[in-house]
């Protein structure tokens, strides 16, 4: 077996160690917070009907049979507004990458959609598509779609230009240079622009909850508040910090995955 | 025997304000087998030239005949994509041409082999010198099995030793190769320790100002060319034709 030098376990060991006192703090600070929580509600100093507890919270996500159902709803609704917002994110940019008029042409508008506070738009979106499903994902849509095609788009046409010739000189196709560079050349873009649509897509879809829906965990807040059940309220917002930890966590997976094209 | 002729090759390069001519009625001609060498002052479109010549822009009038031989071109960057295998990187132009066969890919592999880049098949462009990555550039530009290879300033981002060992190399590999060369360089010691023809080129409008044979006494690479008593001749002259000011 191959030992290594005095420095080099010195080396790994430094590694291992910051991970560990990585670890320990975020552990610490989550605990700390929990348990100083806990006290101050069980020795009545804060308000447990204004704040709730660790232990209340828990009691609710025990006893709420329907809590499933909600969290499922809201699951799907983020899915299909994140999966739409990065298919049609990728095919405008990519139509735009293509024609470069039809970029000049639209260039303005999107910018413009992209700056406008969408919850402005809520209550046009329930009027025209209905108090459902669709109008939430729409809404999560107008949120998420614009700035992932400007971050895309953005990304395409930084292409170093040198790739793009060196191309050329072989006759490469248009569609040749969009596969054999754009694209690699923009998987660390794509995936880090993945990562904030991911909450986008929540916030879209918690906001599209608030305004109409009649499930899922923006519905659970809202109800919460409005009967003032406020241990509902906090856990439900409880779990949606755990739902973007655990998709966050995946796409930086993924990310890692792929460290060969950043 | 010619595989190559220019004749009143005019380019023009448009900008909302106005209209340049960067290219004035070049003409010249290229022998199978040889080296040609373009010099002139930045910025007179010796570049253009060779991107006129590999359909990557269009010229404005002139013709050009190119008697069924293939070209390729390299560039001045090495280009090389970070996220594909030197080996890859190496196919990318067979892949575009659509003549990936296993044929082809071995014919990359050999080069590579012979080129001192054997050990390297399956390792990414960051673990290579500027020097091996311009040779690995030059690898995938033979791949496609041009008859002539366009070259741009291949050597002008290295430092001055590996520059002149990769000029060595490059000579050596299409002398083997039996490749006809046509180069661009603002470097007249490489031109004319490359090159069986120097082509002069004058501040833009550019016109032919001058071309000279290089006849050495010992005909030999370029690194020992350096050391031919005729050397300093064509320096001098082309240094001359060149009328360079700070």
């Amino acid at each position: 077996m191959y030992t290594y030098s005095l420095e080099h376990t010195n080396y790994l060991k430094k590694i291992r160690r910051d991970k560990i006192i990585v670890f320990t703090f975020r552990f610490l600070i989550i605990s700390l917070f929990l348990i100083t929580w806990e006290v101050l509600a069980g020795l009545g100093i804060i308000n447990t009907f204004l704040f709730s507890s660790p232990s209340k919270i828990i009691n609710t996500l025990i006893n709420n049979k329907d809590l499933f159902k909600h969290i499922g709803v809201t699951l799907y609704e983020v899915f299909i507004s994140f999966s739409l917002t990065t298919i049609l994110g990728i095919l405008i940019s990519t139509i735009m990458w293509k024609h470069n008029l039809f970029s000049k042409v639209i260039d303005p508008y999107i910018t413009i959609i992209n700056s406008l506070p969408k919850v402005a738009l809520g209550p046009l979106i329930i009027i025209w598509v209905g108090a459902s499903t669709n109008s939430i994902i729409v809404m999560a849509l107008t949120i998420s779609l614009f700035a992932t095609i400007i971050n895309i788009y953005t990304g395409f046409i930084s292409v170093d230009r040198n790739y793009i010739t060196m191309l050329k000189s072989f006759n490469a196709s248009k569609l040749d240079i969009y596969r054999y560079v754009i694209i690699p050349s923009n998987i660390v873009n794509i995936i880090s622009t993945l990562k904030i649509n991911i909450s986008m897509s929540l916030i879209g879809v918690i906001m599209g909850e608030l305004l109409v829906s009649k499930a899922g965990l923006g519905y659970l807040i809202m109800y919460g508040s409005q009967v003032f059940n406020l241990d509902l309220v906090i856990s439900s917002i409880f779990i949606l910090g755990i739902i973007s930890y655990i998709m966050y966590f995946i796409l930086d997976r993924v990310s890692k995955k792929l460290t060969i094209y950043s | 025997m010619k595989i190559l002729e220019v004749s009143n090759l005019k380019k023009y390069y448009h900008t909302p304000t106005e209209e340049i001519l960067a290219l004035d009625n070049i003409s010249f001609d290229v022998n199978e087998g040889e080296f040609i060498s373009i010099v002139g002052p930045s910025g007179c479109g010796k570049s253009t030239i060779l991107s006129i010549l590999s359909n990557l822009i269009d010229k404005s009038s002139g013709e050009i005949t190119i008697n069924n031989k293939s070209i390729a071109y390299m560039l001045q960057s090495d280009s090389l994509l970070p996220f594909l295998t030197i080996l890859d990187n190496c196919l990318i132009g067979l892949k575009v041409t659509k003549k990936l066969t296993e044929e082809n890919k071995n014919y990359v592999i050999n080069l590579l082999n012979t080129y001192g880049l054997g050990d390297f098949l399956y390792k990414y462009p960051s673990s290579l010198s500027g020097g091996m990555r311009q040779r690995v550039a030059l690898i995938r530009t033979l791949a496609v099995k041009p008859d002539i290879l366009l070259l741009d300033e291949a050597t002008s981002a290295l430092d001055y030793q590996s520059s002149l060992i990769i000029s060595e190399d490059i000579y050596n590999i299409l002398k083997k190769e039996n490749k006809t060369l046509i180069m661009v360089t603002h470097d007249i010691s490489l031109a004319i320790s490359m090159s069986d023809r120097v082509i002069v080129l004058s501040k833009r409008p550019s016109v032919v100002k001058n071309i000279y044979e290089i006849n050495l006494n010992n005909k030999s690479t370029p690194i020992n060319n350096r050391k031919d008593k005729e050397f300093s001749k064509y320096y001098e002259m082309i240094w001359r034709d060149l009328d360079v000011h700070i």
